[in-house]
C-alpha cells in the first residue's frame, strides 16, 4: 500500500515538473514573439504618423477651406429617377449614410478670432498623398497606407444617464481580393482581413447588443442595433455558392467573436430586397448577395470584448481605453452594444482609389444615478476608475467629444465642434488627446461634468419611433402589432418596415392591415417571402407612407406551430424569440424644420428653407418579441410511442381476426383456462374463443 | 319521396345559413377537430393572397390544396357558400346512390330467395321493402344533420368539397358509369391521395355489374381492368398536368403529396399523428411515417379478398379506414362514414358494442373542446390530457368499424348456414371466430 502511495506521489512530482518545463518554454517563445513584433511596428511606422500628424496640424486650415468646396459639390445626392421606388429610396439613403455628416466648416473662419475655436472636423482624407500616384491597379509602393482614428463622444441623456459611445476606425489602403495576397498586417486585424479575402466579402456588419435602446427617453442612438447579434453580409458578386459562404462565415466569425454565431442558418437568415443596401462602395442591387440575420436570444457579455479589443491596434493598454474598466461595468449599464463594419470606402472625394475601413464601436448607457449618489455630477475618474494620460501612439487622431452646454465641464477645452447628426444640430467640446497641452500639468484628463440646471432641458423628440408587441392569448393563434409613430409636425416621408418571422410562428399575410389615423394604408411596394417548415423564415418589406404626426399601425395574425420535442429550446415555456423588425427611413431634418433660423449665415444661402441636410436616413429597430408556443409534454416520449402504437394494433388485430379466421360453431366444454380466457375477451370485446 | 328530401335540403341549408351569420362562424373555423391544415379556409385564402401578391401560393407552407379547385372558390357567390353547396350535393348523390344500391340489393335477394338458396330459418333477417323504403333518406340525413358536417361546414372547410367528390365517385359507380366514375376517384385521389384505395372496390363493383366474374383466366376480367385503369390513370394525369399548366411549376406536388405523406406539420387534430411524430425520436422518424402511412393502404388487399361480393361495404370500410388513421383528420371526413350507418340497419342485431361505442365517441367529442381550452387557454393541463381524448375517440372509431365488418360477416354467415345453429348434440350452439 505504501509503495503504492509513494508511487503516485512520484508521479504527480515528475508530471509536475514536466509541466513547469513546458509553460517555461512556452513563455519564452512568445516573449520572443512579442519582441520581434514591436520591433516590426516600431521601425516603419513611427517617422510616417509622425509626418501625418504633423502635416494634418499644420494643414488643417487650409484644408478645410479645399474640404468645404468638395463637400458642397458632393453633398447634393443625385437624384435620377428610378423606376423602383425602394430602390430610389434606398440609393439616397445610402448616399447620405455613407459620408460621414457635413461638419459646420462655414463657422471656421469666423470662430477662429473668438477665444473658443471652431474646429474642423472630420477630414476624410487625412494622409496627404497626391491623388496621382495612387492607381488602383498598382499594389501601393510604401506598406504603411493605414491609419488608426479613435474618438469617444460622451453624452449626457435626459434621462439623467450617460451615453458613451467610443469608435475606433483603421483604414487600409489595400485589396484583398485582387491582386497578390495580403500577408502583412499592420494596424488591420488580420483575423478579421484573413476571413474579408478568403470569403469574398464586399461588406460586414455585426452588432451585439445587451438590454433596449429606450428611444423615447433617450433620443436616437448614433448606431442603432437590435438586441441581441445582428449579422449581415454583402458578398462580392464573384462568390458562387453564396449559401455556402454564409455558412463558413457565420462559423468562423462565431469562433472569432465568441459569440454563438454559428446558430445562424437557413431558418433565420434572409435576404431583404430593400432594407439594407451597402453602405461602402459599389452600387449593388442584387440581394442574391445579400445574407441578414439576427440571434435576438443571444447574451452579449464580457467574453464578447475580449475579441473586440484585440482587434485594436492599441488593444487596451492607453488612450480611449480607459473602457476596459467600463467594461467591468457592463453588467450594471443600462444598454451596450459593440458592433463591427467593415466596408470598402472611397479613399478621396474622387473615388479613384478605394480603401478598406473597420469601425469598431462600443456604445455604453451607464446609470447616473446608481453611480452618482443622486448628484448630478459625473466624471470620467467615478465612471471609469481611472483617468485619460496618453492617447494612442498609432492613432492618428484621438479625441474625446462632449455633448451639449447645459452643463460645466473641467477642465475648459477651447476647442468646440458643430456637427449635424441624425438631424439634429449639436455643439460638442472636443479634447484633441494627440495634443500634450489637453492633459495639462496633472498629466492626466479627468472630465468633470456639473449640471447648471436641475431641468435638462427639452429632448427632441425622435420623428420615427417604432414599437412591437404581441396580441391576444392561449398559445392557439396571435396578431403581431407594430406600431410607427412620425413625431414630424407637418412632414409625411416613406418608410420601409422589414420583418422577419421564424417559420414556427405562421403568418397569414391576407390579415394584414396597416391603418393610420383610422384609416387604411396601402403600402406601395410589398415583398412577402413565405416561410418553409424548418428552412426558412417569413420575411415580411413594405413601403408604407407615414403621413404627419401620427401613429401607423401594421398588424398580422398568426398561428402558433407545435414543434416536434427535440426543436425545443431547454426552457420552452420562456417562449421563442422573434427578431426586431427594422424600420429604414429617410426622414426630414429637424434643422430644416426651423425656418426661422436665428443663426447667421449669409443670405443668399436661405432664399429656399430647404437645405443640404434636409433629410437623412435612420434606421430603427424595434423590440424583440417573445412568443410563447404550445408544448408537448417532454418526459413521455416512450408512453406516447407505446400508447398510439397499442391504438394501431388494436385496429390491425381486430381486423386481422375478421380477416383471417371464419366463423364456426362452439365447440363443446371448454377448459377452465378457456373460461378465464373467454372472460378476458368478452370484456375486450372480442369474440369467445 | 323527392319531397321528404327536398324538405331535409331546406332544413339543412337554413341551419348552415343561421350558423352563417351567428356568432359562431368565427369561433369554428379555428377549431383543430373540424380545420386541418390541409383543408381549412384561412389557409385557401391565404394562398389567394400569396398568388395576388405575385407568390406561387406553394412557395409557403400554408397552402396545401390542389390549386385548380380552389380558384373557382374564390369567384363563388357569398349569399350561398360553396361548402354548404357541397354538403346538399353530397347528400343527394349518396341519396340516390343508396337508393339504387339498395335496389340491387333487393333484386338479389328476391333471386336467391327464388331460387330457395337461404335457410328456411333465416325468413327474419330478409329485409323488406318496407324497412328499406326510408334508408336513402335517413342517409342524407345522416349526412346533412350530423353536428360533424355542420361544423365541418360552418366552418368552411374544403373536406366539404373532398365528401362530395367522393359521393359522386359512388353513385356513378352505383349507376354503372365506367369513365364517370374513374374521373370522380381520380379527383379524388389528386385531392388527397387516400381515396386511391377505393379502386379497388369500384373496379369490384362495376365487374359485379357487368356480370364479369373475378377470374384470372377470364379475358373479359382483364380487358374490363385495362380499361378501368387506364381511364382512372389518364383523367388523374390529365388533373395533374392542368394543375402544372396552371403555375408552370411542379411544386404543388411536394407542397400537397409530400406535405399530406411525410407530416411535417404536427399542429393537434383528432387523428393519431401528431402528437406521436411530436414525441418521436429522429433517427425513427421515417420508419414509423411509413408504417403509419402503409397501414392506410395496407388493409386494402385482404378486405377486396374477403369482401369481393360486396363492394360497397368494401367502400365504406375504406372510407371508414382511411378517416382514422389519414395524417390529418377532422370531423368531415368522420361524418362522411357515419352516413353509410343507416344502410347497414340490419345488421343492428349482431352488433356487440354499439351502445359503447357511441356514448365513448359522444363524450370524446364533448372532451375536445374542454382539454383543449385547459391545455392551449387556461394553461392548467398540457397537451396529455388532448392526446388522451384523441386515443380513445380513435379506439372508439375502431371498435365502431370492425364491429360492423363483425356484424356483416356473421349476417352472411348466418344467411348461407341458418340462423339458428344447432350443436352436434342438438343444444343450441354459439358462433365463433375460429
Amino acid at each position: 500500500m505504501a509503495a503504492h502511495r509513494c508511487n503516485i506521489f512520484m508521479l504527480v512530482f515528475v508530471l509536475c515538473g514536466l509541466t513547469y518545463v513546458f509553460v517555461r518554454a512556452d513563455i519564452e517563445d512568445t516573449n520572443h514573439v512579442k519582441d520581434a513584433e514591436s520591433v516590426a511596428v516600431d521601425i516603419a511606422p513611427k517617422a510616417n504618423i509622425g509626418a501625418s500628424l504633423r502635416s494634418t496640424k499644420t494643414e488643417d486650415q487650409t484644408q478645410a477651406a479645399e474640404e468645404e468646396r468638395q463637400w458642397e459639390a458632393e453633398t447634393n445626392p443625385a437624384d435620377a429617377p428610378s423606376d423602383n421606388k425602394a430602390d430610389h429610396v434606398h440609393d439616397t439613403m445610402q448616399n447620405l449614410d455613407s459620408r460621414p455628416a457635413p461638419y459646420a466648416k462655414d463657422q471656421t473662419q469666423e470662430a477662429a478670432e473668438e477665444e473658443r475655436q471652431w474646429e474642423a472636423t472630420e477630414v476624410k482624407e487625412a494622409d496627404r498623398v497626391p491623388d496621382t500616384m495612387q492607381t488602383p491597379d498598382v499594389p501601393p509602393l510604401t506598406p504603411a497606407k493605414d491609419q488608426f482614428q479613435e474618438e469617444l463622444v460622451i453624452r449626457p441623456l435626459h434621462s439623467g444617464d450617460i451615453y458613451a459611445s467610443f469608435q475606433f476606425r483603421t483604414m487600409w489602403d489595400t485589396d484583398f481580393l485582387r491582386g497578390s495576397k495580403v500577408s502583412h498586417y499592420r494596424l488591420f486585424p488580420k483575423s478579421l482581413g484573413q476571413v474579408i479575402s478568403k470569403f469574398s466579402v464586399r461588406e460586414l456588419h455585426i452588432s451585439f447588443t445587451q438590454g433596449y435602446w429606450r428611444t423615447m427617453q433617450w433620443g436616437q442612438p448614433f448606431l442603432p442595433s437590435p438586441p441581441g447579434a445582428e449579422l449581415w453580409v454583402w458578398f462580392q458578386d464573384t462568390v458562387t455558392d453564396v449559401d455556402g459562404a454564409w455558412k463558413e462565415l457565420t462559423n468562423v466569425l462565431s469562433g472569432i467573436f465568441c459569440a454563438s454565431l454559428n446558430f445562424i442558418d437557413s431558418t433565420n437568415t434572409v435576404q431583404p430586397s430593400a432594407s439594407f443596401k451597402p453602405l461602402g462602395l459599389g452600387n449593388v442591387t442584387d440581394q442574391r448577395f445579400l445574407r441578414y440575420a439576427v440571434l435576438p436570444r443571444e447574451i452579449v457579455c464580457t467574453e464578447n470584448l475580449t475579441p473586440w479589443k484585440k482587434l485594436l491596434p492599441c488593444g487596451s493598454k492607453v488612450a480611449v481605453c480607459l473602457m476596459f474598466d467600463a467594461l467591468m461595468k457592463v453588467a450594471s449599464s443600462q444598454s451596450f452594444r459593440l458592433s463591427y463594419n467593415t466596408s470598402e470606402i472611397c479613399h478621396n472625394s474622387y473615388c479613384k482609389s478605394t480603401v478598406w475601413e473597420l469601425r469598431q464601436t462600443l456604445n455604453v448607457v451607464f446609470d447616473l444615478h446608481t453611480s452618482g449618489q443622486g448628484k448630478r455630477e459625473w466624471s470620467l475618474f467615478k465612471m471609469f476608475s481611472r483617468t485619460v494620460t496618453e492617447a494612442c501612439p498609432l492613432a492618428s487622431s484621438s479625441k474625446v467629444y462632449v455633448d451639449g452646454e447645459l452643463f460645466e465641464l473641467s477642465p475648459t477645452t477651447p476647442l468646440l465642434s458643430q456637427a449635424v447628426v441624425l438631424g439634429d444640430r449639436r455643439t460638442y467640446s472636443v479634447y484633441d488627446l494627440t495634443n500634450q497641452a489637453t492633459f495639462g500639468q496633472t498629466r492626466s484628463l479627468n472630465m468633470l461634468l456639473r449640471w447648471r440646471a436641475a431641468e435638462s432641458g427639452d429632448m427632441l423628440r425622435p420623428l420615427l419611433h417604432g414599437e412591437r408587441y404581441v396580441a391576444g392569448y392561449g398559445l392557439q393563434t396571435g396578431e403581431i402589432h407594430t406600431l410607427m409613430y412620425n413625431n414630424h409636425p407637418y412632414r409625411a416621408f416613406p418608410v420601409l418596415l422589414l420583418d422577419t418571422v421564424p417559420w414556427y410562428l405562421r403568418l397569414y399575410i391576407h390579415t394584414l392591415t396597416v391603418t393610420s389615423k383610422g384609416r387604411d394604408n396601402k403600402p406601395s411596394y410589398i415583398h412577402y417571402q413565405p416561410s418553409k417548415d424548418r428552412l426558412r423564415p417569413h420575411l415580411l418589406e413594405m413601403l408604407v407612407q407615414l403621413p404627419p404626426n401620427s401613429v401607423t399601425e401594421v398588424t398580422m395574425q398568426f398561428e402558433r406551430a407545435l414543434l416536434k420535442w427535440t426543436e425545443y429550446t431547454p426552457d420552452p415555456n420562456h417562449g421563442f424569440y422573434v427578431g426586431s423588425s427594422v424600420i429604414s427611413a429617410l426622414v426630414p431634418s429637424v434643422v430644416a424644420m426651423d425656418t426661422n433660423s436665428t443663426r447667421e449665415c449669409p443670405l443668399f444661402s436661405s432664399f429656399f428653407p430647404c437645405k443640404e441636410e434636409s433629410s437623412y436616413f435612420m434606421r430603427v429597430y424595434t423590440e424583440p418579441l417573445l412568443v410563447n408556443l404550445p408544448t408537448p409534454d417532454f418526459s413521455m416520449p416512450y408512453n406516447v410511442i407505446c400508447l398510439t402504437c397499442t391504438v394501431v394494433a388494436v385496429g390491425y388485430g381486430s381486423l386481422y381476426n375478421l380477416l383471417t379466421r371464419t366463423f364456426q360453431v362452439e365447440e363443446p366444454s371448454p377448459g377452465l383456462a378457456k373460461r378465464l380466457a373467454n372472460i378476458i375477451r368478452r370484456l375486450r370485446g372480442v369474440p369467445l374463443l | 319521396m323527392a319531397a321528404p328530401l327536398t324538405l331535409l335540403l331546406i332544413v339543412a341549408v337554413t341551419i348552415r345559413a343561421v350558423l352563417f351569420r351567428s356568432s359562431l362562424a368565427e369561433l369554428i373555423p379555428e377549431r383543430v377537430e373540424v380545420v386541418s391544415p390541409l383543408n381549412a379556409w384561412k389557409r385557401v385564402v391565404e394562398g389567394l393572397a400569396l398568388l395576388d401578391l405575385g407568390v406561387s401560393p406553394y412557395a409557403g407552407d400554408v397552402f396545401h390544396e390542389v390549386s385548380p379547385l380552389s380558384i373557382p372558390l374564390n369567384e363563388s357567390n357569398p349569399s350561398i357558400h360553396p361548402s354548404i353547396m357541397a354538403d346538399a350535393l353530397t347528400a343527394v348523390a349518396l341519396y340516390l346512390a343508396v337508393k339504387d344500391y339498395n335496389k340491387t340489393v333487393f333484386r338479389k335477394q328476391k333471386y336467391a330467395l327464388e331460387a330457395e338458396r337461404y335457410p328456411l330459418d333465416c325468413l327474419e333477417l330478409i329485409r323488406t321493402p318496407k324497412e328499406m323504403y326510408y334508408i336513402p333518406l335517413k342517409v342524407a340525413m345522416f349526412y346533412l344533420l350530423n353536428p360533424f358536417t355542420i361544423l365541418s361546414c360552418v366552418a368552411k372547410s374544403t373536406c366539404g368539397l373532398n365528401n362530395a367528390v367522393i359521393a359522386l365517385f359512388i353513385l356513378c359507380t352505383v349507376k354503372g358509369s365506367s369513365l364517370m366514375s374513374a374521373i370522380f376517384l381520380a379527383l379524388a385521389t389528386y385531392q388527397s391521395i387516400y381515396p386511391l384505395t377505393l379502386f379497388a372496390p369500384a373496379l369490384l363493383y362495376l365487374l359485379q355489374r357487368l356480370y364479369i366474374p373475378v377470374n384470372w383466366q377470364r379475358s373479359s376480367f382483364w380487358l374490363f381492368t385495362t380499361q378501368y385503369t387506364f381511364m382512372y390513370l389518364g383523367s388523374l394525369c390529365v388533373m395533374v398536368c392542368l394543375s402544372f399548366f396552371l403555375l408552370s411549376s411542379w411544386d404543388f406536388l411536394s407542397s400537397v403529396y409530400g406535405f399530406i405523406l411525410s407530416v411535417p406539420d404536427l399542429t393537434p387534430n383528432i387523428g393519431l399523428f401528431w402528437y406521436f411524430f411530436a414525441e418521436m425520436f429522429e433517427h425513427f422518424r421515417l420508419f414509423f411515417i411509413c408504417v403509419f402511412q402503409i397501414n392506410v393502404f395496407f388493409y386494402t388487399i385482404p378486405l377486396s379478398i374477403k369482401l369481393k361480393e360486396h363492394p360497397i361495404f368494401l367502400i365504406f370500410m375504406q372510407i371508414a379506414i382511411i378517416s382514422i388513421f389519414k395524417s390529418y383528420p377532422t370531423v368531415g371526413d368522420i361524418a362522411l362514414y357515419m352516413a353509410f350507418l343507416p344502410a347497414w340497419n340490419h345488421l343492428y342485431r349482431f352488433l356487440r358494442n354499439i351502445f359503447l361505442v357511441s356514448v365513448v365517441l359522444l363524450a370524446c367529442s364533448a372532451l375536445f373542446p374542454v382539454l383543449w381550452h385547459l391545455w392551449i387557454y387556461a394553461g392548467s393541463a398540457n397537451s396529455n390530457f388532448y392526446y388522451a381524448i384523441t386515443l380513445l375517440f380513435n379506439v372508439a372509431q375502431i371498435l365502431l368499424v370492425s364491429d360492423y365488418f363483425y356484424a356483416y360477416l356473421r349476417r352472411e354467415h348466418h344467411l348461407t348456414h341458418g340462423l339458428y345453429l344447432k350443436r352436434k348434440d342438438g343444444s343450441e350452439a354459439t358462433l365463433v371466430l375460429k
